[in-house]
Formats: C-alpha cells, sequence, structure tokens
C-alpha cells in the first residue's frame, strides 16, 4: 500500500488501515409518538468496527438491536430523530447522509445487509439466479453475456449450490434461503456486513453453518455486524460483544473474556449467561422497561441483585461497561464510577 | 396416555411428511423430540395436538381414540390439549388485546364467568403486567406476546402440553421464564408434555426423556432414542 502523503486526509480508495470501518459515536434514536410521548430505542451508542473484525451485538427482543441496525443503513421511519454520528471509514456519516447518497453509494456498497428472515427478503417471484444477476447489473455494471457466470461465482461465494440458482424463494429451505440472501449481500464487495438476526429459526447446525460463512468473509477482510439473540452463534463468531439493555450497551467486551474467563462484568450480561440451558438456566427476573418509560437511574437496578443507592444515578460508559458495580475479574465488587 | 402410533401424515397423501411415527407419553411425563429443519417433527406435534388428520396411523388421548380433528374433535379431547407455537405474531389475532387473547379459549368453550379469575391468575404467572394485558400484539415484543400465548394454552388447565419450538424466536432469559412457567404448572397439575425443537441442550435439558426424530419414525422404532431417560 501507498504511503498516504497528509493523513488528515486519507485517500478513500486505500484506507489507512487503523481507521475503523465503522466508528459510532454517541448514537442516539428516539421516536415521537403521539400524544407527545417519545420512545428512546436507543441511546448514545459508542464503539468501533476494524476490518477482519467481527462485534456481536447481543440482548433481549425489544432492545433496540434492530432499531440501531436500521439507523446505520438509513432505513428509520419518518418519526425518529437521530443524534451522534456513525462514521463509515472513508469519512460518511451515516446519520447525516441524504436518500440519495444511502440508496447510491452505501447501501449495498459500502454496506452489505444480510437479513433477518431471508425467505421475506427476497422476491418472491423471481428465482434467486435472477435477483443475482439484477444485483451484479446494479453494483458492478457486469452486462450479458458475462453475467451469467458472474451469477454463478457470486453463488459460490456463499455456498449456494449452483443446481438451485432457478428455483424460487419459496423452493428453497431456510438455510438456502439464508445463502441465497447471504450470496446478495456479498455482490457490492462492501467492507462492512451488517447481519440482522442471521439465525433466527434456524436449527443448530444451519446456525452453525451460517455463521462460519459470515466469521469466512470477515476473515477475508470485511467487518461484520451480527446483531443477534442467539449466545451460542455470538460465542462461535464474535470477536468482541456488545451487550445492549434497555436501548443502551451497557458491557462491550473480548468474546474470550466474555463468554470465558472471567465472564461478563455487567450484572445483566451475567444473567444472560446464567439463563442458557447449558449453564444454570435461571431466568432474570421481572422484564425489561418500557423504552417510552425509562427510569432516570440504571435502566436494570429494577432487576438487579446488586441494586442500591447509586443505581438512581444513571450508570456512565466507559468504553466497556455501564455499571456502579460492575464485578470484576478475582474481586467481588470495584469501585467503578 | 398420549398415545400416536404409526403415524403417516403430510399435507400431500402421495408424499407424506411424517411416516409410520409412533410416540408414547405417560401421565406427567415431558419428552423432547429433536430433529433438524424440516424433518415433519412440527407436522407430527400438529397431530398430538388434535390439529392435524393423519393419512395413517391411530391417535389415543387418555384412553379414547381421536376420531375428529380441528373443530371436529369432540370438545372434550380439545380441550385436553394446550398448544404453543413457534411464531408468536402468526398464532395470536391482531385485533385482540393480550388479555382478549388469553381469554380466547375460555369465551370460545362457553366459559366466560371465569375469564376475570383466570386471567388474574395467569397474567402475573407468566410475568405480563395489568398494562401489558391491555395492549395489542403490534404493541409488545416477541417475548411479551409469547408470554401470552403461553397463558392461553394454559387457560382449560389442559392435561397435555404441546410446545413446537416454543422458545426458537426469544432469548436465553425469556425461554428460560417460559420454561419454567411451563414446569410449575405441570408440576402443580401433573399434565404430561410434548416439547418439539431442535435445540438439543435446551431440551435435555428440560424434558423427562429426549428422542430424535429417527428414533420415533420409520421401521428403526426405539433403536435410535438420542438419551436414556434422564
Amino acid at each position: 500500500m501507498k504511503p498516504t502523503p497528509d493523513p488528515q486526509t486519507p485517500d478513500p480508495q486505500t484506507p489507512d488501515p487503523q481507521t475503523p470501518v465503522l466508528s459510532v459515536r454517541g448514537l442516539s434514536v428516539r421516536f415521537r409518538m403521539r400524544g407527545g410521548r417519545h420512545i428512546a430505542a436507543v441511546s448514545d451508542a459508542c464503539f468501533d468496527l476494524a476490518a477482519g473484525e467481527c462485534l456481536a451485538l447481543v440482548g433481549e427482543s425489544g432492545c433496540g438491536k434492530s432499531v440501531l441496525a436500521s439507523a446505520l443503513l438509513g432505513l428509520l421511519p419518518g418519526n425518529a430523530q437521530t443524534e451522534g454520528s456513525a462514521v463509515l471509514g472513508d469519512g460518511t456519516d451515516l446519520l447525516t447522509a441524504d436518500e440519495r447518497t444511502l440508496a447510491r453509494t452505501v447501501r449495498g456498497r459500502r454496506i452489505g445487509l444480510v437479513p433477518q428472515s431471508p425467505a421475506a427478503h427476497l422476491t418472491p417471484v423471481r428465482t434467486v439466479r435472477a435477483q443475482l444477476e439484477e444485483t451484479l447489473r446494479e453494483l458492478t455494471g457486469i452486462r450479458k453475456p458475462a453475467l451469467r457466470a458472474a451469477a454463478e461465482q457470486a453463488a459460490a461465494r456463499a455456498a449456494f449450490p449452483a443446481g438451485h440458482l432457478d428455483r424460487y424463494p419459496h423452493e428453497l429451505s431456510g438455510g438456502l434461503a439464508q445463502r441465497a440472501a447471504t450470496a446478495l449481500a456479498l455482490i457490492g464487495d462492501a467492507p462492512l456486513l451488517l447481519a440482522d438476526e442471521p439465525t433466527t429459526g434456524l436449527d443448530r447446525d444451519l446456525v452453525e453453518r451460517t455463521v462460519d460463512e459470515l466469521r469466512r468473509h470477515t476473515d477475508g477482510g470485511r467487518a461484520l455486524l451480527i446483531i443477534t439473540h442467539d449466545l451460542a452463534a455470538a460465542e462461535r463468531i464474535a470477536d468482541r460483544v456488545a451487550v445492549m439493555y434497555a436501548g443502551r450497551i451497557v458491557e462491550l467486551a473480548e468474546a474470550d473474556r466474555f463468554f470465558g474467563e472471567p465472564g461478563p462484568r455487567h450484572p445483566y450480561a451475567r444473567g444472560l449467561l446464567d439463563a442458557l440451558p447449558e449453564r444454570a438456566f435461571a431466568p432474570i427476573p421481572g422484564m425489561p422497561p418500557e423504552l417510552g418509560a425509562l427510569p432516570d437511574g440504571c435502566a436494570f437496578a429494577a432487576r438487579c441483585s446488586r441494586a442500591d443507592d447509586r443505581c438512581s444515578a444513571p450508570p456512565p460508559f466507559d468504553g466497556h461497561l455501564a455499571c456502579h458495580h460492575g464485578v470484576r475479574a478475582g474481586t467481588e465488587e470495584s469501585a467503578h464510577a | 396416555m398420549l398415545e400416536l402410533t404409526r403415524i403417516t401424515a403430510g399435507y400431500d397423501p402421495r408424499d407424506p411428511v411424517v411416516r409410520d411415527a409412533s410416540l408414547t407419553i405417560a401421565p406427567g411425563e415431558s419428552v423432547g423430540l429433536l430433529g433438524p429443519s424440516g424433518c415433519g417433527k412440527s407436522t407430527l406435534a400438529k397431530v398430538a395436538a388434535l390439529l392435524h388428520r393423519p393419512d395413517a396411523g391411530t391417535v389415543v388421548l387418555d384412553g379414547r381414540p381421536v376420531r375428529g380433528w380441528r373443530h371436529g374433535a369432540p370438545r372434550a379431547q380439545r380441550t385436553a390439549v394446550g398448544v404453543v407455537f413457534q411464531q408468536p405474531r402468526l398464532s395470536a389475532d391482531p385485533r385482540l388485546s393480550l388479555r382478549e387473547l388469553i381469554a380466547q379459549p375460555l369465551r370460545a368453550t362457553g366459559r366466560r364467568a371465569e375469564v376475570t379469575d383466570r386471567v388474574a391468575e395467569l397474567a402475573p404467572a407468566v410475568g405480563l403486567t395489568a398494562e401489558l394485558l391491555n395492549r395489542r400484539p403490534h404493541e409488545v415484543s416477541d417475548g411479551q406476546l409469547q408470554r401470552a400465548c403461553l397463558a392461553r394454552a394454559l387457560v382449560l388447565r389442559p392435561r397435555w402440553l404441546i410446545c413446537d419450538e416454543m422458545t426458537a424466536m426469544l432469548d436465553a432469559s425469556t425461554t428460560a421464564a417460559l420454561v419454567a412457567v411451563v414446569e410449575a404448572y405441570r408440576r402443580e397439575s401433573g399434565a404430561g408434555l410434548l416439547a418439539v425443537g431442535h435445540d438439543r441442550v435446551l431440551l435435555e435439558r428440560w424434558c423427562d426423556r429426549t428422542v430424535g426424530w429417527q428414533g420415533i419414525s420409520g421401521r428403526v422404532a426405539t433403536q435410535e432414542s438420542m438419551s436414556p431417560t434422564g
């Protein structure tokens, strides 16, 4: 790679390897509802994502994970208000970019989306081949007669069998539909892949195959943000884990330390892991608070066995943890203000 | 006993999804049925729930052979089985509030008078607040809606529960919470359970015994049972 002459204005075609592919700072999304109510779906999210890295965003349903993904793609409904920034490696701020920029240069080209329910994401009345060819035409400019071979290559990248290319989405099993959607997401060679619950409804073998394939694309130099409630899938694929609770990232940790020793530091994250059938299989008592009526202090305090006076003030996020008394390795309690 | 004997079922008689499957559940017993996507386990669960007429084979419920299915099943048999499906959005009428959703089986069987008491009893058990009960499905999360669907399955106090991938869409904490609700109900009522799923770790933790799809279908019955009684 050629040396960048001026570090202030890096060449967008050859980004500095130190520049994160995605840098999210203070990202908040609020929905304006009838009667002047507000729903704080995402509050003050901060994280970086580098090339070749996979960050798993985990949390209960309704915690704001998918809203965060929609914000990054500019797909929020009209009553949403955003704050903060989400900057791609080339300097595009996804929160302020206009629809034309997002549609023509971002979606599919800078960010590939692996959708939640591929069967619903694919166009039902067209074959997989037709959809791959259309996407190739749009994103790469390849024209007939090369298109047919290119579509077969694109399918092969996501391990979609060539023999099934002329099938319609409803003729595909869940696993094959997932691969077709992944193949579409990979066509634009986007440096950032965003996978929103890519394994929901798949059986364990397919979950493992799907995340292993996503991991393969990450190892090929892309950045992957995977949103999931499947902790086993997150453990298998992620380098780092971000735990979201009531719209906030409450813990951001290395995956091996999170799933192994010393384990999560936030009491909510500990509870989530302990709920797994291979661990204590014990639910966290209570339910998450309503995003339209969040408490003033720590949103988890009402369900937390460690809650005390300090929890009436919101715990600041220090880059790793947002808790007044997070568990530290080897010590029962650490002062963490 | 819930006895499924040599069941063949599907949607095209020439190409049945389930072939010659047999499974017996004793009163109070919990059985996990493990199989990959598309193997036919949900179809067998529907047969066990009296919601799908098999092409061949017999279902005997508490000693009485089942002769009618869906609306054609006698009320005494129909109400003896509670069902929870995988996708709460597809199994909840979007026009009903969660309170009405839970009460629907009582209304449908002419037991309107019990609605207030029974809903008041079940809602806290499944973790739904009074405020949530007034909302409609689009205003709650998948986990909250599945809690209501479980309450609906329990509202008639069934002797048998069929849970078809009940927790596949849910996070770990909600999964553990809903399984705890099912087990609390079974302890108190002595109901039997058929839990269908693809998560071996979950089913083995949850159920008395777990059988693999291979072990109950076709002619290889019993030899491929995937785990001993635990």
